[in-house]
C-alpha cells in the first residue's frame, strides 16, 4: 500500500507542477480576456504581445488577439462520471488571509465553464462576523458536503454524491424543481432561468455531469470542482487563477493539498492554521475548509476603496 | 317495468328550486363566463411565454426560486384538503345539519384539488421531464412523497365526490319535473351507473361512500403532513419549525371552510336557497371556523414570539422582515388582522354572526391566508444564510411579473368558472340525502 500511495503522491506532485505551468499560461489568457476587469482592480498595464510557454516547453511571443482558451476534457462514460475518480477524496482549503477580492478565480471559473457574467458558480462575499471584527473577503465554492442537503431532497437523482466526495448535477436528468436550491443553506446553486447563453460550439460539446456543458435551460447547475481536470491530475481553474494562491486543492486520501506553487500536508495545514468549515453547526459536513483571515496580506477595505462607487454599494449592508 | 328513483315532497321541492339553473343562461351569465374565459386564456398566453422563453419571464431568481406559483400551490391544495376533510367528517358522522353542505364541500375540494397541482407544475423548469418523477423516483425526497400523496389524494377525492353524486344523477335522469335536452338525460344516465334505487344498490353505494369518507380523513392528514414537510425538512428558518405542519393544517381547513361559506352565500343569494342553506347552517360553519382561526392565531403567535424572543440570528432576521413595515410588515400585520383577529371578533359575538357578515369575513380570510402563504414562501428565501451582495434588484427581492399574475388570476378564474358552470349541470344541494324525509 505504502509504495503505491508513494507513487500516486509523486504523481500528484508532478501533476501539481504541471498545474503551475498551466496556471502561468492560463493567467495570461485570462488577463487578456478580462482586461476591462483588470483595470478595475488596478492591474499592470496591458501590452499587445505576450510570452507564452507552449505545452512542449518553448517560449514564444504571440499577439494577445491570437490567444485562445484551450480547455481539453477527458471524456468518460456516464457510469464513471457518476461514481467518481477511483481512490480519491477531493478536498479544498481556502486561505482567507490571502484573498484580496482580485476576482480572478471568478473570471477563470466563468471562462472555464462558459458562463455568462450574470451566472457565477464561484462568488466572493464580503464578510464581517461581528460589529467589532474586521471585514474579510470570502470566496465561496460549492462545499461538496459529505451530508449534502441538496442531494437528500432531489426527487430524480439528478444531483448526487460521488465516491470521490464530489456533489455533481446531471443536467440531462434535472427536472428544475429547484428544491435543492432551497435546501442548500449556502446559496451555492444557480438556475438556468433562460437559455444558457454559451458559445455556439459548446452546444455540441460532449455532455457529462463532469462538465455540465452544454448548459440546459430550466435546470440547476453549480460549482463542480472541475472534475474533468481533477481526473487528468490538474487543478481547478479557480486554484490556478488566484494571484495570491489562496485556494488549495488536493486529495484527502493522500493527505495533500496544493495551490500550484506550495504544497502542504492537508491534515497538518488545517490543524496548524485552525481551519474551520462554514456553517459547521448545520451538520452538512462540508469538504471545503477555511483558514481564518489572520494576518491578511491586504485589508479588505483597500479592495473596496478601489471599486467603483456602484459596486461598493453592494457591500454596504455588510459593513 | 323498469324501476325509477322516486322522490318525496322535500326532494321534489329541491328539484323545483334548482330547476331554473338547468335552463338556458342569460346575457349577464354569458358575459361573466366570457370574462373568466378571457382571464384563463390570458394565463395560457403567459404559460406559452414561459415555456417558449424560459422561467426568465417570471420574477423568480436564484435566491427566491419559489414565488407566486408555490404560494398558490400550497394555498389551493391546502384548501382542497380542508374542504375534503370537512365533507368526509360531515358524511361519516352523519352530522344532521351537514347534509346540504356536503355537496358544496366535496366540489370545493375536488376543484381546488385540480387547480393546486397545476401550480407546482408551473414551477418546474422542465415540463418535458416530468415523467422522471416516476421512472427515476428517489424515495428519500419529500417531493416523491408528495407526488405519491397528491396523486392518491386526487383519486380519492374524485371517487368520493363522484360517489356522493351517483344517486343524484339517477334522480336527474329520471325526474319528470325537469325539461332537459336528450343529451343531458343521456349524460346523467351514463353518470348514474344504472342506479335504480334498489335496496342492494343503495347499500353498496352508501357503504362505498362511507368507506371513502373514512379513508379520506387519514389520507388528508397524511397529505397535509407531507406537504408541510417539503418546507419543514429544509434548514431554512421560517420553514424549519415543528409547528409548520399543524399551523398549515389549521389555516388550510379554516380557508376551506371560509371558501365553502362564500360559495354557500353566493348560491343561496343567486338561487334563492334560503330554505336549504339556512342561517343556522352559516352559524354552525362559523363556529367551526372560530375554533380553527383561534388555533391558527395561537400557532402564529407561538411561532413568531419564540423566534423573536430568542437570539438566533438567522431566524430572527426572517421574523424581523415580517415585522418591519419597510419589508413585509404591512402584508403580515394586515393578513393577521383580516385573517385572524377580525374573523374571531365577528364570529364571537352572536349579534354579528349574520350570513352577510360571515360571507364578508370569509372573503377577507380567504385573501389573508393567501397572503400568509406568500409570506411563508418568499421572506425565508429572501433571507439566505450568506449575504446576497448582488447588483441586480431581482436577485435581492422577489417581485412577480405579469406572467405570474396572469397565471394566478387564471387559477382564480378557473375556480370561479367551475362554480359558475357546475349549477348548470348538477344540483348544488344534494337531493338523495333527503330520501328518508316524510316517509
Amino acid at each position: 500500500m505504502s509504495e503505491s500511495s508513494e507513487n500516486s503522491r509523486r504523481d500528484f506532485l508532478k501533476k501539481g507542477a504541471l498545474g503551475v505551468t498551466l496556471a502561468a499560461w492560463g493567467q495570461l489568457v485570462f488577463s487578456c480576456s478580462s482586461s476591462g476587469e483588470g483595470h478595475e482592480h488596478g492591474m499592470a498595464e496591458q501590452t499587445d504581445t505576450v510570452k507564452v510557454l507552449t505545452p512542449d516547453g518553448q517560449l514564444v511571443e504571440v499577439n494577445r488577439a491570437h490567444l485562445m482558451h484551450a480547455h481539453h476534457t477527458q471524456e468518460v462514460s456516464y457510469e464513471e462520471a457518476r461514481t467518481g475518480v477511483p481512490g480519491k477524496k477531493f478536498v479544498m482549503v481556502i486561505d482567507l488571509a490571502r484573498c484580496t477580492n482580485a476576482r480572478r478565480c471568478v473570471s477563470a471559473c466563468q471562462k472555464m465553464h462558459h458562463l455568462p457574467p450574470d451566472r457565477e458558480w464561484l462568488t466572493v462575499k464580503l464578510m464581517k462576523d461581528s460589529k467589532t471584527s474586521e471585514p474579510y473577503w470570502f470566496p465561496k465554492t460549492c462545499f461538496h458536503c459529505d451530508n449534502p442537503p441538496c442531494v437528500k431532497v432531489c426527487p430524480v437523482d439528478a444531483t448526487f454524491k460521488r465516491q470521490d466526495g464530489l456533489v455533481l448535477v446531471d443536467n440531462t436528468r434535472c427536472i428544475g424543481c429547484k428544491f435543492c436550491m432551497t435546501a442548500c443553506p449556502y446559496s451555492t446553486r444557480v438556475f438556468n432561468w433562460g437559455e444558457p447563453g454559451e458559445p455556439a460550439d459548446m452546444k455540441t460539446h460532449y455532455s457529462s455531469p463532469e462538465t455540465s456543458i452544454p448548459g440546459q435551460v430550466g435546470t440547476v447547475e453549480k460549482c463542480d470542482f472541475c472534475p474533468d481536470m481533477a481526473r487528468m491530475g490538474k487543478l481547478p481553474d479557480c486554484v490556478t487563477a488566484c494571484p495570491n494562491g489562496a485556494f488549495f486543492f488536493g486529495d484527502q486520501n493522500e493527505d495533500i493539498v496544493t495551490n500550484g506553487s506550495e504544497t502542504f500536508r492537508f491534515s497538518e495545514l488545517i490543524a496548524e492554521r485552525a481551519a474551520y468549515r462554514y456553517g459547521e453547526e448545520l451538520g452538512t459536513e462540508p469538504r471545503v475548509y477555511y483558514l481564518p483571515p489572520v494576518d491578511r496580506i491586504r485589508p479588505a477595505e483597500e479592495a473596496l476603496e478601489e471599486m467603483p462607487e456602484e459596486r461598493r454599494k453592494l457591500y454596504e449592508d455588510q459593513l | 317495468m323498469m324501476k325509477t328513483v322516486e322522490l318525496n315532497k322535500k326532494q321534489t321541492a329541491i328539484v323545483q328550486a334548482l330547476e331554473p339553473q338547468f335552463k338556458k343562461a342569460g346575457i349577464v351569465y354569458r358575459l361573466w363566463v366570457g370574462l373568466l374565459l378571457a382571464l384563463i386564456l390570458f394565463g395560457a398566453y403567459g404559460l406559452y411565454k414561459q415555456i417558449a422563453i424560459g422561467h426568465v419571464v417570471t420574477g423568480m431568481r436564484d435566491n427566491v426560486v419559489w414565488g407566486y406559483y408555490i404560494a398558490n400551490f400550497i394555498y389551493f391544495i391546502g384548501v382542497s384538503y380542508g374542504a375534503a376533510m370537512l365533507a368526509a367528517i360531515l358524511y361519516y358522522f352523519k352530522v344532521p345539519w351537514g347534509r346540504p353542505i356536503i355537496r358544496i364541500s366535496a366540489l370545493v375540494a375536488f376543484i381546488t384539488g385540480i387547480i393546486g397541482p397545476v401550480f407546482i407544475l408551473l414551477c418546474i423548469g422542465r415540463f418535458d421531464r416530468l415523467h422522471y418523477l416516476f421512472i427515476h423516483a428517489r424515495v428519500q425526497s419529500p417531493i416523491t412523497w408528495d407526488v405519491m400523496v397528491i396523486s392518491t389524494y386526487l383519486v380519492g377525492i374524485t371517487v368520493f365526490a363522484y360517489l356522493l353524486l351517483v344517486k343524484d344523477f339517477a334522480i336527474l335522469r329520471d325526474s319528470p319535473l325537469l325539461e332537459l335536452p336528450s343529451w343531458r338525460r343521456k349524460l346523467y344516465s351514463a353518470l348514474a351507473l344504472r342506479y335504480k334505487g334498489t335496496e342492494e344498490q343503495e347499500n353498496q353505494i352508501d357503504h362505498s361512500t362511507k368507506s371513502m369518507a373514512f379513508i379520506m380523513v387519514p389520507k388528508v392528514i397524511l397529505a397535509f403532513a407531507v406537504l408541510s414537510w417539503i418546507f419543514g425538512m429544509s434548514l431554512r428558518p421560517g420553514w424549519h419549525s415543528t409547528i409548520f405542519g399543524p399551523a398549515y393544517v389549521i389555516s388550510s381547513v379554516a380557508t376551506g371552510i371560509a371558501l365553502i361559506i362564500g360559495v354557500m352565500w353566493v348560491y343561496r343569494k343567486l338561487f334563492g336557497l334560503d330554505e336549504y342553506l339556512t342561517d343556522q347552517h352559516f352559524r354552525k360553519m362559523a363556529l367551526i371556523l372560530l375554533v380553527l382561526v383561534a388555533a391558527f392565531g395561537y400557532f402564529t403567535f407561538s411561532e413568531y414570539i419564540t423566534s423573536w424572543y430568542s437570539s438566533g440570528k438567522w431566524e430572527a432576521a426572517v421574523t424581523a422582515k415580517l415585522l418591519d413595515f419597510d419589508e413585509f410588515g404591512w402584508a403580515f400585520h394586515l393578513a393577521n388582522l383580516f385573517g385572524i383577529i377580525i374573523p374571531i371578533i365577528v364570529i364571537a359575538f352572536p349579534r354579528l354572526r349574520t350570513p352577510n357578515n360571515l360571507a364578508l369575513i370569509s372573503l377577507l380570510l380567504v385573501v389573508a391566508v393567501w397572503v400568509r402563504r406568500y409570506l411563508t414562501v418568499v421572506p425565508p428565501l429572501e433571507t439566505p444564510l450568506l449575504p446576497v451582495q448582488d447588483a441586480r434588484p431581482e436577485f435581492l427581492h422577489y417581485s412577480a411579473t405579469w406572467v405570474e399574475w396572469a397565471l394566478v388570476l387564471a387559477g382564480a378564474a378557473t375556480f370561479f368558472i367551475f362554480f359558475t358552470l357546475i349549477p348548470k349541470l348538477i344540483n348544488v344541494i344534494p337531493i338523495s340525502v333527503y330520501e328518508k324525509e316524510n316517509k
